[in-house]
């Protein structure tokens, strides 16, 4: 009987040390995924806090709806539309020549490729996601220009057109691999339904699959512009540093994110305009691919809830 | 295309197996199988699970080319005189007079009209689209209950009427042959027995052959019966003969039901 409770006891003992330590183990999972949040709300106080310093300085309007940008000399303006552009004329060119090609190569490779292709293929391209953003930059300055000058002649040294090239190469990965997955995500069951009604490979791939995959390839190609609209070090190598008001891809353009970089590695004195002019180039950066995510987010959710 | 239909001599097996074994990879599933499809009738292929009756099934239609494991290891398959694993023969042709229904409803997710006319479409119908819906949705028995609603979401109609859909799909295309595999498996007793009514409508105009599990299915909706059993075919004949007195031991242990 004593034994009994002894035993009992134990247990009970056992029990406690064995919650404690699962307390402790979840507690510090926890922490973990809370730096994350914790960065992410620090950044977004930063942003917000330097570049009100700015807006007192500069008003809203005049920020946003300005079309000249010229932050370091007198007069100075600070009117953000150039950067926008260069940074939209740099990324959508890119997304223009990214999303066919990932596209077309997500369809070779889930529905045409023999399993031994894809099995290197895909990961080779995916190869291409690791590769450092400064010889993306390097490679356009010295290999993509070069090529354009020889095609069109009034190419500038530094231009957008380049630089959409190689960015184009650098979002190529995430447009294939996930338009891959929302394509091989389409349920055998309809691919074998066009199949059985004597439809080639060609007519299942377009008239079955990709409408089927459109949520998760749409979700796809904003994944990778947004990519393409934070893209630094490539950009700013191969684009230049000129704001341009301008839509010529063949001329130097500055973009938003180039903005950044030229202004954080010079030596402007910390809380002038012009340093702080960063910050709300950055907020509004910020906010064009948060929207990005949080809406292509919202088109992965509402395909798995289709497919469930 | 119907003239292959009338020109053929009404005699002859629409499909047939002779002698036919499939494998997958080395593991040999389906053994020396011979098969004769007469026209204008339903022959349900029964037999235990895992026996090869949808591995035998998916190569009247050449479905199992997209398996790249599998190999027909002997004899052919026939459509109408025509070898269909033949070098010079395109599957998309078989498909067109070979048609198919899945276990599982499998309508595209778009409109009931788009799920008709999509194949007839790509293989190019040339006729009126609106008549080949009603026409196809009448012989699938499903016209009133969808005729109102012919541009919503195939995939907002119930599992029988998915099923139907599919059904409907297969007739489109004016086919010759409509293979079944299970098609009733997914569905309540109500779905079935309208399923069963009309597949007895379809063999005035197409061959049906039915995989099923469900032995009085097989007995209500067959003319033909043949029973699989571990790759074989064990007995193969009208389907009054096999359940009333079959000739097999096996053949009449299964029809028992004294194994699965
Ligand atoms: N794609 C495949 N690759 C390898 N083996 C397979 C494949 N498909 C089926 N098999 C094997 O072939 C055998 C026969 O399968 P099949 O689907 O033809 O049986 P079945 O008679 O239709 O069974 P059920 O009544 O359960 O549908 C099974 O042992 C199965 O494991
Ligand atoms: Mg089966």
């Amino acid at each position: 009987m004593s034994n009994l409770r002894t035993a009992n006891i134990e247990a009970k003992d056992a029990r406690i040390k064995v919650r404690w330590i699962e307390f402790t183990i979840v507690r510090s999972l926890m922490i973990c995924a809370l730096i994350s949040v914790v960065t992410t709300l620090a950044i977004v106080v930063i942003l917000a806090k330097e570049s009100s310093g700015f807006f007192q300085e500069v008003s809203i309007y005049s920020f946003l709806a300005g079309l000249e940008w010229n932050p370091l000399i007198e007069p100075r303006q600070f009117g953000v539309i150039p950067l926008v552009l260069g940074t939209l004329l740099v990324s959508v060119g890119a997304c223009i020549i990214a999303i066919p090609i990932g596209l077309g190569t997500a369809i070779y490779l889930s529905e045409y490729a023999s399993q031994k292709t894809r099995q290197w293929l895909k990961p080779t391209i995916e190869l291409l996601a690791g590769v450092p953003s400064v010889v993306f930059g390097y490679f356009a300055v010295t290999s993509i220009t070069p090529l354009l000058q020889s095609v069109f002649p009034s190419t500038e040294i530094f231009n957008a057109a380049s630089a959409a090239i190689v960015l184009s190469f650098m979002v190529l990965p995430t447009i294939t691999s996930l338009s891959d997955d929302a394509l091989s995500a389409v349920p055998r069951s309809l691919r074998e339904g066009g199949y059985a009604l004597a439809a080639t490979k060609r007519e299942v791939s377009l008239g079955i699959l990709l409408p089927a995959a459109t949520s998760g390839i749409l979700a796809a190609c904003i994944l990778g512009f947004s990519r393409a609209i934070g893209e630094t070090m490539a950009v700013a190598l191969a684009a230049g540093s000129t704001p341009n008001l301008s839509l010529n891809p063949l001329q130097s353009a500055q973009t938003m994110t180039g903005y950044i970089v030229q202004v954080s590695m010079g030596d402007t004195p910390h809380g002038s305009v012009e340093y702080q002019s960063i910050f709300a180039v950055a907020a509004l950066l910020f906010l064009m691919t948060f929207s990005l995510n949080v809406f292509s987010q919202s088109i992965l959710k509402r395909l798995q809830k289709s497919y469930d | 295309m119907s003239d292959l239909n009338q020109n053929s001599n009404a005699n002859q097996s629409v499909l047939s197996a002779l002698d036919v074994s499939l494998a997958y990879d080395q593991r040999t599933i389906v053994k020396n199988v011979t098969l004769n499809l007469d026209p204008n009738s339903i022959t349900s292929l029964i037999g235990p699970s895992g026996c090869g009756k949808s591995t035998l099934l998916r190569t009247f239609n050449r479905m199992n080319d997209f398996i790249p494991a599998f190999r027909k290891t002997s004899g052919f398959i026939k459509y109408r005189n025509l070898d269909i694993y033949g070098d010079d023969v395109d599957p998309v042709f078989i498909r067109r007079r070979v048609g198919m229904v899945f276990q599982k409803p499998n309508p595209f997710p778009s409109s009931i009209a788009k799920n008709i006319t999509w194949g007839p479409s790509i293989n190019g119908f040339q006729g009126d689209f609106d008549e080949l819906v009603e026409i196809s949705l009448k012989r699938a028995a499903l016209w009133d209950e969808v005729k109102d609603k012919l541009h919503s979401s195939g995939l907002a109609l119930s599992g029988g009427q998915q099923q139907r859909l599919c059904i409907a799909r297969a007739i489109a295309m004016d086919p010759d042959v409509i293979l079944m595999d299970e098609p009733c498996s997914a569905l309540d007793p109500a779905s079935t027995a309208k399923i069963e009514e009309l597949m007895s409508e379809l063999k005035e105009r197409y061959s049906i052959l039915i995989v099923t599990h469900n032995m009085q299915q097989a007995a209500r909706a067959s003319d033909h019966t043949a029973l699989m059993y571990h790759g074989e075919l064990v007995e193969f004949g009208s389907t009054r003969q096999i359940f009333n007195s079959p000739k097999n031991k096996v053949t009449e242990d299964y029809i028992m039901g004294r194994f699965g």
